[in-house]
């Protein structure tokens, strides 16, 4: 008989590491507290730093669970969970519930709530967009207008929302903000010829190859500039354009300047269905809210708890790529645990 | 500009305000320059809405202006809050209503200062024992006089005699409300609606007909900033600061500016005519600047109160085009007579029923 794994989060990695299960022989069923499957991929437009359609990346997630080893259930949460013989038995939010010899946390990272950065006004001002936002208006195509019906002539990219910042209570790098903003706005130096673009930042962070060609691209060919310092803040003024003040931190000078819309590069969050499912589960937690690892450098993927193990950007921020490699890498844990019992 | 995100903003800051029983520690600086404003908030809380406020004499200045400006120690700001404390445990009074917002950022930064620091806590009780041989406790609840307001403007509003409608026009006063960098930039939980999107005075403006202008350096200092203007070779900054405020409400035709704090109350009121006599520049219509009123001498107004009663002629900018958009009636005339004897206020309050 097969042996079975439930994966909790029907994402990019709970669905990678449930097809590489399932191409090793294993039962995998998928609960999944969303109707769709595929996670915050859904809502990209074009991936960095190629410019990869990611409709490419949703594709390949459906292909996915084709299998007849996986079973998903959406609309679906875990409830509790209690040890049994040599595995659990979870009962559901549903009146379904699984007797299962892994559990795999693949609960993912939710978008920092960029209202809580009061004094950049969004959610008040209508010319204040997030990344996310951006990346549905680029999705919706056509036209590029902010919100007052205009074409933008100059835009701000706000680095760092919700990331490295001790008033929101995110100390660490989000790690994809800096990329994607670059990303985004040559998309919108293709989109609006002669648009001023400026992105104001901490550090930039062009970890990933081919990022730092990026970086040099945007200001060489698309003239985008670069301007070192943090927001103070945004006001709105009479035409619904918005003021934005900072610091340039180095010519050490305060500016201040007239923008047509801003966009802000919001960070992820350990969300409340990794809090929730990691609670259940009785796993530990870090200090910033994600799911702890039992190695932070030999085993990312097994929890303080045995039998439950991790995917993705439950246990802290992830590019694609790299979740869709910690997705693999823990089917193989997950094999390796099941094979020695 | 969408106002239900400000709103939601708003109510992640709301703060316990006492309803009864206050001990009240008048400004400094108010007591001069808008004398009506302490007046009307003593009379009002007392005679129409039968609140205990007490006035205590013996109460001095918090001297946060000295400590501002880096001539008053931390200890010994301290120890005068302290005594101040001790004199409301005296008075059998756990609630403290501040008249003065550098005074309401003081007692906030100081009790704050002793939840995080006990020993600092400890050493100011001896040394006030020492100097004073007076005792005290931490006020249960701190609440600048606009909170206060604030939290009665409902009542307020039922005996309005006046909305903020332009009666010309039949469309809402259009209000530049200012709440001052002390009472809610500090802590921003301690202020009605918080630091960036304030509710306190823009709540007694919308629940009395009036339209809170959103301008672009809303948030900005209003200039005072204590050394900025105490030294006499800084003040062209403080002008500047509030020259850079006028511009930027300017384009909205403001009817009025509300502010919370005497220091931003004086130099909004008083660099309008600095402004006007060095550059000829005027920011309201005509010749006129934009009229700068306190948030109690607009509780007065509204309330049917004269204005002159509430000191308006104390200001530097006139009232006058304010009186008139609301259609107030009042005697011109009367704006400068010293003989005058304050006035009952039109409609009867408590004590003149009794």
């Amino acid at each position: 008989m097969k042996k079975t794994i439930l994966t909790v989060g029907g994402g990019l990695a709970g669905i990678e590491a449930s097809k590489t299960l399932a191409d090793m022989g294993y039962s995998v069923s998928i609960i999944e507290k969303e109707n769709d499957l595929g996670g915050k991929v859904n809502q990209w437009h074009q991936l960095f730093p190629d410019f990869r359609e990611s409709s490419d990346v949703q594709d390949y997630i459906k292909q996915s669970t084709g299998s007849k080893d996986i079973m998903v259930f959406p609309g679906t949460e875990i409830a509790s969970i209690e040890k049994k013989d040599n595995g659990f038995y979870v009962k559901s939010n549903k009146a379904v519930a699984f007797d299962i010899d892994a559990i795999l946390l693949a609960t993912g990272f939710e978008i920092f709530a960029a209202e809580r950065k009061e004094e950049f006004g969004y959610g008040i001002y209508d010319n204040v967009i997030t990344s996310v936002d951006l990346e549905q208006k680029f999705r919706k195509g056509g036209q590029f207008y902010n919100a007052g019906g205009k074409v933008p002539k100059r835009i701000a990219f706000i680095h760092c929302v919700g990331s490295r910042d001790a008033k929101t209570g995110n100390h660490y790098c989000s790690k994809v903000c800096c990329i994607t903003g670059i990303k985004q706005a040559i998309e919108l130096a293709k989109l609006i010829p002669g648009v001023e673009i400026f992105c104001f930042y901490m550090d930039l962070r062009m970890y990933g190859l081919e990022y730092e060609e990026l970086y040099k691209t945007a200001q060489e060919k698309y003239g985008i500039q670069f301007i070192r310092g943090r927001l103070s803040e945004a006001s709105e003024n009479i035409d619904n354009s918005i003021l934005i003040k900072c610091e340039d931190t180095l010519s050490g000078r305060p500016l201040k300047m007239n923008v047509d819309l801003v966009v802000l590069l919001v960070g992820m969050e350990a969300g409340e269905g990794t809090q929730n499912a990691g609670t259940i589960c009785n796993v530990e937690f870090g200090s910033q809210r994600f799911i702890s690892c039992r190695d932070a450098h030999l085993r990312r993927n097994l929890t303080t708890r045995d039998g439950i193990f991790t995917a993705g950007t439950c246990t802290g921020p992830m590019s694609i790529p790299e979740t869709l490699e910690n997705a693999r890498s823990a089917a193989l844990e997950i094999h390796k645990y099941l094979s020695e019992k | 500009m969408k106002i239900d995100g400000k709103r939601n903003v708003w109510h992640n800051y709301q703060k316990e305000i006492a309803d009864d029983h206050f001990y009240y520690v008048r400004s400094c600086i108010r007591q001069n320059f808008f004398p009506g404003s302490e007046y009307f908030f003593l009379r009002v809380m007392k005679e129409e809405l039968g609140k205990d406020v007490f006035d205590d004499p013996k109460h001095t200045t918090c001297t946060g202006i000295g400590y501002h400006s880096d001539v008053v120690p931390f200890e010994t700001i301290q120890t005068v809050v302290a005594r101040h404390f001790a004199l409301m445990k005296e008075s059998g009074y756990k609630n403290l209503a501040v008249s003065c917002v550098t005074s309401f950022g003081i007692y906030s930064e100081i009790v704050e200062t002793w939840k995080e620091f006990p020993e600092e806590l400890e050493k100011i009780r001896n040394l006030l024992r020492k100097a004073t041989g007076k005792e005290f406790d931490v006020p249960e609840n701190i609440a600048h006089t606009s909170d206060i307001i604030y939290k009665f403007k409902g009542e307020i509003a039922e005996k309005q005699q006046y909305q903020l409608v332009n009666k010309i026009t039949g469309k809402p006063l259009q209000i530049v409300e200012h709440i001052g960098c002390h009472y809610a930039k500090m802590f921003p939980t301690k202020g009605v609606g918080g630091a960036e999107f304030p509710q306190v005075l823009a709540g007694m403006i919308e629940e009395w007909g009036g339209e809170v202008i959103d301008y672009p350096e809303r948030r900005h200092c209003c200039g005072f900033g204590f050394r900025q203007y105490l030294v006499q070779a800084n003040r062209g900054y403080s002008l500047a600061n509030s020259k850079k405020k006028f511009e930027s409400m300017a384009p909205y035709q403001p009817d009025a500016i509300i502010c919370n704090c005497p220091g931003c109350t004086m130099f909004m009121d008083k660099w309008q005519y600095v402004l006007a006599e060095t550059e000829g520049k005027y920011y309201g219509a005509g010749k006129h600047g934009i009229p700068v009123l306190t948030y109690e001498e607009l509780a007065g107004l509204v309330m049917g109160y004269d204005p002159w009663d509430l000191g308006l002629q104390m200001h530097q900018v006139d009232s006058e085009p304010l009186l008139d958009a609301i259609g107030i009636d009042y005697d011109k005339n009367a704006k400068y007579d010293l003989s005058k004897k304050i006035s009952p206020k039109k409609v009867l309050i408590k004590s003149e029923l009794d």
